[in-house]
């Protein structure tokens, strides 16, 4: 129960967090936030990371393992698409 | 706690508090890039503690999924064309919702029956939500890809289904938690949801794709914060949870600027309006002005302000490169020009602002629509590039209609609209425009690129 309670008032607090800065971004940057917040949301990564290194039977290293797949394409992918959309408004120096 | 772990958990932290950071240089164009990589620093160092956890026995199927995911990714990232990225962001969001419920069921089966209550429940949410963020988003993906049908698909007594899905998912949740052993449970609970995740998406149109892609963004982040709950690890808390809160806000900027609720499109409402419908014959029969290239270049001969107003179909013919020379051309003569983006002009927040900048538009041109509409009266000419239903003046005048109240672009009060369009076939509203045939407006039939294309040649010859 107490590791529930500690989980959840970080979860609260993370989301009035999350209302406070995204509300600041301006929409001509709403597609990069978009692209960018789900690279972040690829921080399953880690759950993934463990599953498929602890290799605790061969199914759940096989579940763990696909896990790492889709995250990596997800952080990855997100991440430099993200980059790709930004440089370009920066615009040319 | 030993070192090790605390030290890890400390590293979580940090990348919490850098993802924070890097969300808020998103806030400025100047800032964004550095911004991005602060974000992917804090993920960097995630992953590299990770790795620390004494529970990993062996890392070569982990690189193995880390170089396989990046090749895919990184691929992803660089071939994808500006104009498909609402396609891309909604399969990656599908991707993250996919990783977050096979970790969960992963996890389900390592507790062995022995996880506490909060391992079980967590573990059911993360498998719905990550079930429905896969599956939808597959779904918006097709959609958005053109592989599947981008109207509206309603499918008969869905509502009942989905009660019947959810009450389903409820029931083989309430399962698991009470005999976590029988883990095969959990894949029922995936299959259920799958089922949902498609259903829900698959009612709603094109038009409403930004709301949705937005809503499978949010959900993708509360999948990662449920498997957080699961793992009992306050990295992915927090960062799913920042992720959530994101697409939460996303989505009602998107329903604010439509003038409709989150749950009349979620149940894709839209086109059931009572009352009589307009016919386009009427509104359109002997009014259309229809002109060409050489009459717009001629228009456009000492004119001091034009507005230009992208769509949808600029996105379509590509035509972000043609508007930027057209804007180019102008300038030399002196011609003010900047750009009206209507909030949900195109298939996600913020498409039509990335499109521009591919075409190397500075920022500072791209006007939001309740800066832009005072000016439009003293505007010469305001071109529409493949917009329709953003720019319809039934908006503000016809409170029957369906898009009544949804703000507009005043395009026809600019002292002349030319409109670039392919038909006078109607927008996703399904309703004639009467901008169409008003006196001021000029109809340019044909692709948006060709056409822009061929206006600026008509102003180098002229």
């Amino acid at each position: 129960m107490e590791t529930f309670v500690i989980g959840l008032t970080t979860f609260v607090l993370a989301i009035f967090i999350g209302f406070e800065v995204i509300t600041k971004v301006p929409p001509t940057l709403h597609t990069p936030l978009m692209s960018g917040s789900n690279a972040i949301s690829g921080i399953t990564i880690i759950g993934a990371v463990l599953s498929a290194g602890a290799q605790y039977s061969t199914l759940t290293t096989i579940l763990g393992f696909s896990a790492v797949v889709f995250a990596t394409v997800n952080v990855v992918g997100g991440f430099l698409v993200t980059h790709r959309m930004l440089k370009m408004f920066q615009g040319k120096k | 706690m030993t070192g090790t772990e605390a030290l890890i958990i400390l590293a979580y932290l940090l990348a919490s508090v850098l993802f924070i950071i890097g969300l808020k240089g998103l806030a400025h164009p100047r800032t964004a890039v550095r911004g991005n990589k602060i974000g992917a620093l804090g993920m960097f160092i995630a992953i590299v503690v990770t790795l620390m956890d004494k529970k990993i026995i062996s890392f070569e199927i982990i690189l193995a999924g880390i170089i396989l995911g990046g090749l895919i990714g990184g691929v992803f990232a660089v071939k994808i064309a500006m104009t498909a990225m609402p396609q891309l962001v909604g399969l990656f969001n599908g991707f993250g919702g996919a990783a977050s419920l096979l970790v969960a069921g992963a996890a389900l089966i390592e507790a062995g029956g022995m996880g506490s209550t909060q391992l079980n429940v967590a573990t059911v949410a993360s498998g719905i939500i990550g079930s429905v963020t896969f599956w939808g988003s597959f779904i918006a993906f097709g959609k958005l890809q053109g592989f599947i049908s981008g109207g509206q698909t309603l499918i008969p007594a869905r509502h009942i289904i989905n009660i019947l899905l959810v009450s389903a998912a409820m029931v083989i949740g309430y399962m698991i938690v009470s005999d976590p052993l029988n883990t095969n449970m959990y894949w029922y609970l995936v299959i259920v949801a799958s089922f949902l995740g498609v259903l829900l998406v698959i009612p709603i149109g094109g038009a409403d794709m930004p709301v949705v892609v937005s809503l499978l963004n949010s959900y993708s982040g509360i999948a990662a914060a449920a498997t957080g709950f699961v793992l009992n690890n306050n990295g992915l808390i927090i960062a799913g949870s920042l992720v959530g809160a994101s697409g939460i806000i996303l989505s009602k900027i998107m329903c604010v600027a439509m003038n409709r609720s989150l749950i009349n499109v979620l149940f894709a409402k839209f086109s059931v309006v009572a009352g009589e419908k307009t016919k386009a014959d009427d509104i359109y029969e002997g009014k259309i002005k229809s002109t060409n290239a050489d009459e717009i270049a001629m228009l456009l001969d000492g004119v001091q302000r034009v507005v230009i107003v992208p769509g949808y179909g600029m996105a379509v013919s590509q035509a972000q490169h043609a508007v930027r020379d057209f804007a180019n051309l102008l300038e030399s003569k002196g011609v003010e020009i900047e750009y009206a983006i209507h909030p949900v002009a195109g298939r996600m927040p913020g498409h039509m602002n990335v499109l521009l900048a591919e075409a190397d538009i500075p920022y500072e041109k791209l006007k939001e629509m309740d800066a832009i509409n005072p000016t439009l009266d003293q505007t010469d000419v305001a071109i529409v590039v493949g917009a329709n239903d953003v720019v319809n003046p039934v908006a503000r005048t016809d409170p029957s209609s369906p898009i009544a109240g949804m703000p507009i672009i005043d395009v026809d009060k600019a002292r002349t609209v030319v409109v670039i369009k392919r038909s006078l076939s109607p927008g996703f509203a399904g309703i004639p425009n009467p901008l169409f045939a008003a006196d001021n407006t000029l109809m340019f039939f044909g692709d948006g690129r060709k056409a822009i294309v061929e206006i600026n040649n008509a102003l180098q010859d002229g």
